[in-house]
């Protein structure tokens, strides 16, 4: 079991640390939406396949490469998403939760069908953007996967630092817990839902741009990566913008040692350790009770 | 709008918490410079008329004006910008936010009100926690930050809601010097007391609330003369 070769050791890591940048940027957008507006955004994983198709699509129709559909994409995405808050998810705030969250899962069903009627269920190569890689004697690191790491670690470092230190961050920090108060200091406070609803969305958005030249842009790549980023939310704790990250880039570092150490365990060890920490701790790593 | 146009005037106020009416019929009027109390029985509806007027209450009828402007249809950070200031009973301090951004949330909306350096020179003691998280605060400390925060918008019609509740009497006498400044730097306070003999003191002018109504007015100098029943009344 200990006769790994550290190449074998270090690429596996890395290739775990990449889809736990993934798992963070993901889960960080679902936390966002859910801090303030106690939504689960089932359509998340969706708006992360659309992502990636914005990008697809500028590229393939108006021949927009990587680096502006990387700012573009997101943008687009997150413009879907203040209209989707605006126009429908508004209306459920005052009725229990669970219709927000029904209407949420019906918008990801109605885009992944739409998307799999026009594109079927294989999926569409997209280009890597940056060729060529680091070569350490023991082992080979892709540029690209190594700036998919440093982007999301400055996307949520950066998340983090805005909610937790400046002023914008204290309103929505201030309107999670009392939103009704804040209105009366004259803060528009639906307004600010909307738009950090789309700010969640965008990030979803952007997660599916990074993934693309890594894995294909196809309908469905949503659906599997949504059931380990709920894994991934309940560990680090629902809401919680720290647990996210740590837990994001955690449980994907501790999927790939599993890669190596029990490979047969990798579908199942996020669950595992899902089960493990609610024993001990029910609302996650760094949740609150609620 | 002229001086004699009251900053505050409500008529016919009723008020409903989903089915169930809590106000039918509250008049009231409140001048500028004045320090108005509410007084009642719990459950009165003291504080319903209070969230009515900064527009908490989803369904309401009747007329709200501020400085002559009414305020129906208007969403609750609308009406802050006509220069009204709220401060809850439960004093609504964040946990998550520091005293001092506490006390930096609510915007400056309009001019003329008070600095932070003011603000910090009325509460010494906020400035000595800036750093604290707002959930660490004792009762009166709270207190102190709810109604200094609301100081620097610029509102000039405070509302206060139970501003001495549970706290003990060093820190009540402190709030009621806090109250009079305020009125020496010229805000208008319409507040909610529990404790009669502290609002008393402070106000200018008294409404009974009874069962969701308007039932009385009377002016300061009538306590003095009609204290026995004025307690009664009012059951104490």
């Amino acid at each position: 079991m200990f006769d790994i070769p550290p190449a074998v050791l270090l690429t596996q890591v890395t290739l775990g640390i990449i889809n736990g940048s993934l798992y963070a940027l993901m889960s960080l957008g679902l936390a966002i939406i859910f801090g303030l507006l106690r939504v689960v955004n089932f359509a998340h994983g969706a708006q992360y396949m659309l992502g990636a198709f914005v990008a697809w699509g500028l590229l393939e129709f108006l021949g927009i490469n990587f680096w502006f559909a990387l700012l573009l994409a997101p943008l687009v995405v997150a413009g879907f998403g203040i209209v989707l808050e605006r126009l429908m998810l508004r209306r459920l705030y005052a009725v229990d939760h669970v219709y927000a969250l029904l209407l949420t899962l019906g918008i990801s069903l109605i885009m992944e069908g739409a998307f799999r009627l026009k594109f079927g269920a294989s999926g569409q190569p997209y280009p890597n953007p940056i060729a060529g890689g680091l070569d350490v004697s023991v082992a080979y690191f892709p540029w690209y996967r190594l700036f998919v790491i440093a982007a999301s670690l400055a996307v949520c470092l950066g998340t983090w630092y805005t909610i937790e230190r400046t002023k914008l961050g204290s309103y929505l920090r201030a309107a999670q817990e009392n939103p009704s108060l804040v209105r009366t200091f004259g803060i528009n406070v639906p307004r600010l839902l909307m738009l950090t609803y789309g700010l969640g969305v965008g990030l979803a958005g952007l997660s599916g741009v990074m993934a693309a030249p890594i894995y294909q842009v196809s309908p469905l790549m949503g659906v599997n990566l949504m059931i380990v980023v709920f894994a991934v939310v309940v560990i680090g704790g629902m809401g919680s913008i720290i647990g996210s990250i740590v837990a994001g880039f955690g449980l994907g570092v501790l999927e790939g040692l599993t890669k190596v150490f029990m490979p047969d365990a990798v579908g199942i060890v996020i669950f595992l350790a899902m089960i493990v920490v609610l024993a001990v701790k029910p609302n996650g790593l760094f949740g609150s009770i609620e | 709008m002229s001086d004699a146009t009251p900053l505050l005037s409500v008529r016919g106020l009723a008020a409903y918490y989903g089915e169930t009416q809590a106000l039918h019929d509250v008049d009231l009027d409140v001048h500028r410079g004045e320090v108005v109390c509410l007084v009642g029985r719990n459950g009165a509806g003291k504080t319903t008329t209070l969230r009515s007027i900064v527009g908490l209450i989803g369904r309401r009828d009747g007329d709200i004006r501020i400085d002559g402007q009414s305020i129906q249809g208007l969403a609750p950070e609308e009406i802050a910008r006509l220069g009204v200031a709220y401060c809850p009973e439960e004093r609504g301090i964040f946990a998550s936010l520091t005293v001092q951004e506490n006390l930096l949330l609510p915007p400056v909306l309009m001019p003329g009100g008070m600095s932070v350096e003011e603000i910090h020179a009325l509460f010494p003691n906020l400035k000595a926690r800036s750093k604290s998280s707002g959930g660490k605060l004792s009762g009166g400390e709270q207190q102190m930050l709810a109604i200094a925060r609301i100081l620097r918008t610029g509102a000039r019609l405070l509302l206060l809601d139970e501003p001495t509740e549970g706290l003990a009497p060093v820190i009540v006498k402190k709030i009621g010097e806090t109250i009079k400044t305020l009125r020496e730097r010229g805000f208008t306070i319409l507040m909610v007391e529990q404790n009669f003999r502290f609002a008393s003191h402070l106000a200018d002018r008294f409404y009974v609330i009874e069962e969701g109504s308007s039932i009385e007015t009377f002016a300061a100098s009538a306590v003095a003369t009609e204290r026995e029943r004025i307690e009664t009344m009012l059951g104490i």
